[in-house]
């Protein structure tokens, strides 16, 4: 119980500027990474999950954004560190895996120099070694004649091999700590079935712990251990991976799942989630957020200030609407207002 | 029948080498044939570069055929000229799969859906305008959006105005390309739901193309595998998610993430029976040159590219 957890996002605030003024995509977001573990962030676009994500790796530009909270990491706070700190932890310590691997990789150079190159800056390795590490790495994230691969360019290699690369550069000085924002969106499915497979056996191996970011239900059924889902900034539900599956409370998320088409079991309609997301500048900052997208719950159900709370053991919602809700009858469903924005 | 599509091929030349001459040809179709009937929709899934997104296109007239018929109705599509095309375009109508690139930024939603009508109906200014309205109720967009211009919508709104373009000509077969990859799940829900609603309203036919099989089996009527621009399996929704017989369709179904955490174990075990099965059993699928064999029917609904 005393052992310190990997990351422990405290009252994090991400906030962009919009028009001179600044609005919180991720706002007061708690969060505890333990060691050896996979946790999911889900939501739909502009949740702020991958805003999150890049502001553990400093990656948002520093004029247009503020980052207030603490990141503690080991019990380092990161936002507290000078950019050649932080160049220490990140790419060593912390290992990235973006969406798109065409764009994640350098055209220009072969696919054993970028491996290298991280290798060069956080470990001093004789060229020699270097080598041979990385040809180690190439096989490792099940790439075949990992000699030839290593002085190709990306664009010789399939979709598939190029997110393999990605992954071999993200877990090349053997991160603690992977975060993955949508590490398989742009693949074909037989292709994503087998990244997954990668990342976990991977992180069976490495003990490492992932943040997975995705919006797909899908593929956090199959790797996470731990879930938040996300809205309009803030986390709405967080347990373990078979209580959001099994026994989601929050609307949000009983509305999340109904609304997807599944290919193990045919369902008529799909659930559909009235409203929209508003943006981020027109977000109301008192009270539920998600109380106008469940307008048939009445207003004297959901709190004031709604706070995530312990409901049971490991698994936090929060607003006490969850108590009252309820799917409307479909008569209310085909009655959507859809009024342009 | 509604659509008949005959032995299509669409190939790619490959030049190179001296003079640049052909030196090979890319098969992105090759010999592809299923036929819609009238109200139904067909799905064709496939991963990227299996050619179903080129078959929609072809046979909505914007890739030439290298060989093969398109009947529609009865008249092979491909052997049309321009202006002889020209009354067809009426009766297919395609949607897009990205509702931010296939809306004309500069334009107004009026003029964006007015823009078919004007192709083929003289309208008063008024008319028009009545009609475009209408319609724009319809897909459950106000009336007074027509003097808005596209930025103004979000992505479920946009991918609405593409549909109301879509269908503001009465056509009888609509060609959906992904219509719903770019949108998020519970907006993907709505427009789902819709095209459901107005398929049935309209007597719509379906040709919808995805790569995401829920969706497709969500939709769907009949669906058709493609694989490296060849049907390998094609059948009622029930033959293909309940008994898929070729080795590609049960690797297809196998990789999709099961969404019962329960369920791993077991679906990573089927992976790998399906991989070991794939490895050892891809002679018996694809002869020599890696090509699927022709459609061979193994019950009146359900046909399988075996030898």
């Amino acid at each position: 119980m005393s052992k310190q957890p990997l990351l422990e996002i405290e009252r994090l605030r991400v906030s962009f500027q919009i028009e001179g003024a600044y609005y919180a995509a991720v706002d007061d977001v708690s969060l505890v990474i333990e060691e050896n573990e996979v946790v999911a962030l889900v939501g739909e676009s502009g949740c702020g999950k991958s805003a999150l994500a890049l502001s553990i790796m400093g990656l948002h530009p520093p004029e247009k954004t503020k980052v207030e909270g603490r990141l503690l990491f080991k019990g380092t706070n990161l936002l507290s560190l000078s950019v050649s700190e932080l160049n220490r932890i990140r790419g060593k310590e912390i290992g990235m895996i973006f969406q798109d691997p065409l764009t994640a990789l350098n055209p220009l150079m072969t696919v054993g120099r970028q491996i290298e190159e991280s290798m060069n800056y956080h470990l001093r390795l004789p060229a020699e070694e270097k080598k041979k590490r990385t040809i180690r790495l190439l096989e490792r994230v099940g790439i075949p004649e990992p000699e030839k691969v290593y002085h190709r360019y990306p664009h010789e290699l399939s979709g598939g091999m190029r997110q393999r690369v990605v992954i071999a550069i993200a877990i090349a000085c053997e991160p603690s700590l992977l975060i993955a924002d949508e590490p398989t969106t742009a693949l074909d499915v037989t292709i994503q079935a087998q990244i997954m497979e990668l990342l976990k056996e991977l992180q069976r191996q490495m003990k490492t712990s992932i943040i997975l970011i995705t919006h797909d239900l899908g593929v956090v059924a199959e790797m996470a251990d731990r879930v938040a889902v996300m809205y309009a900034g803030e986390i709405v539900e967080l347990a373990d991976v078979d209580t959001i599956f099994h026994r989601p409370l929050h609307p949000y998320t009983r509305s999340l799942l109904q609304s997807i088409p599944s290919a193990q079991v045919k369902k008529d309609r799909l659930h559909v989630i009235q409203g929209i997301v508003p943006p981020l500048h027109k977000l109301p900052r008192r009270g539920c957020r998600f109380q106008p997208r469940i307008s048939w719950i009445g207003a004297e159900q959901h709190e004031l200030e709604p706070q995530l709370r312990e409901v049971e053991p490991g698994h936090w919602v929060r607003c006490t609407c969850y108590r009252h809700f309820h799917f409307p009858d479909d008569q209310m469903t085909r009655e959507v207002d859809y009024g342009a924005s | 029948m509604l659509l008949d599509v005959r032995h299509l091929k669409v190939h790619y030349p490959v030049r190179g080498g001296f003079f640049r001459r052909v030196v090979d040809h890319v098969k992105a179709v090759d010999d592809v044939s299923f036929s819609l009937n009238r109200g139904e929709t067909y799905g064709l899934v496939g991963e990227s570069g299996c050619g179903k997104t080129t078959t929609g296109r072809t046979i909505i007239g914007l890739i030439r055929a290298t060989a093969g018929e398109v009947l529609f109705e009865g008249t092979d599509l491909t052997k049309l000229s321009r202006r002889q095309f020209h009354p067809y375009r009426k009766d297919i109508q395609m949607i897009f799969q990205d509702p931010y690139s296939s809306l004309n930024p500069r334009k107004r939603v009026l003029d964006i859906i007015a823009e078919p009508l004007r192709n083929f109906e003289k309208l008063s200014p008024h008319e028009e305008r009545k009609k475009v309205q209408s319609i724009l109720e319809r897909v459950g967009l106000s009336a007074d959006s027509i003097y808005k211009y596209p930025h103004e919508f979000s992505g479920g709104q946009r991918q609405r105005i593409g549909i109301a373009r879509a269908l503001m000509l009465n056509p009888k077969l609509i060609i959906a390309d992904e219509p719903v990859s770019a949108l998020d799940v519970s907006v993907q829900a709505q427009v789902l739901n819709f095209m459901k609603d107005i398929q049935q309203d309209y007597g719509l036919t379906y040709l919808f193309i995805s790569h995401d099989l829920g969706i497709i089996r969500h939709m769907c009527d009949r669906i058709g595998i493609m694989y490296r621009g060849r049907l390998v399996e094609e059948g009622t929704s029930e033959d293909i998610f309940a008994n898929p017989q070729h080795i590609y369709t049960k690797r297809l179904l196998s990789a999709i993430p099961n969404a019962d955490p329960r369920e791993r174990g077991k679906q990573t075990a089927l992976r790998r029976e399906v991989e070991q099965e794939y490895a050892q059993a891809y002679s018996r699928y694809f002869d020599e040159t890696g090509r699927a064999y022709p459609l061979k029917p193994i019950s009146p609904t359900h046909s399988v590219a075996i030898p």
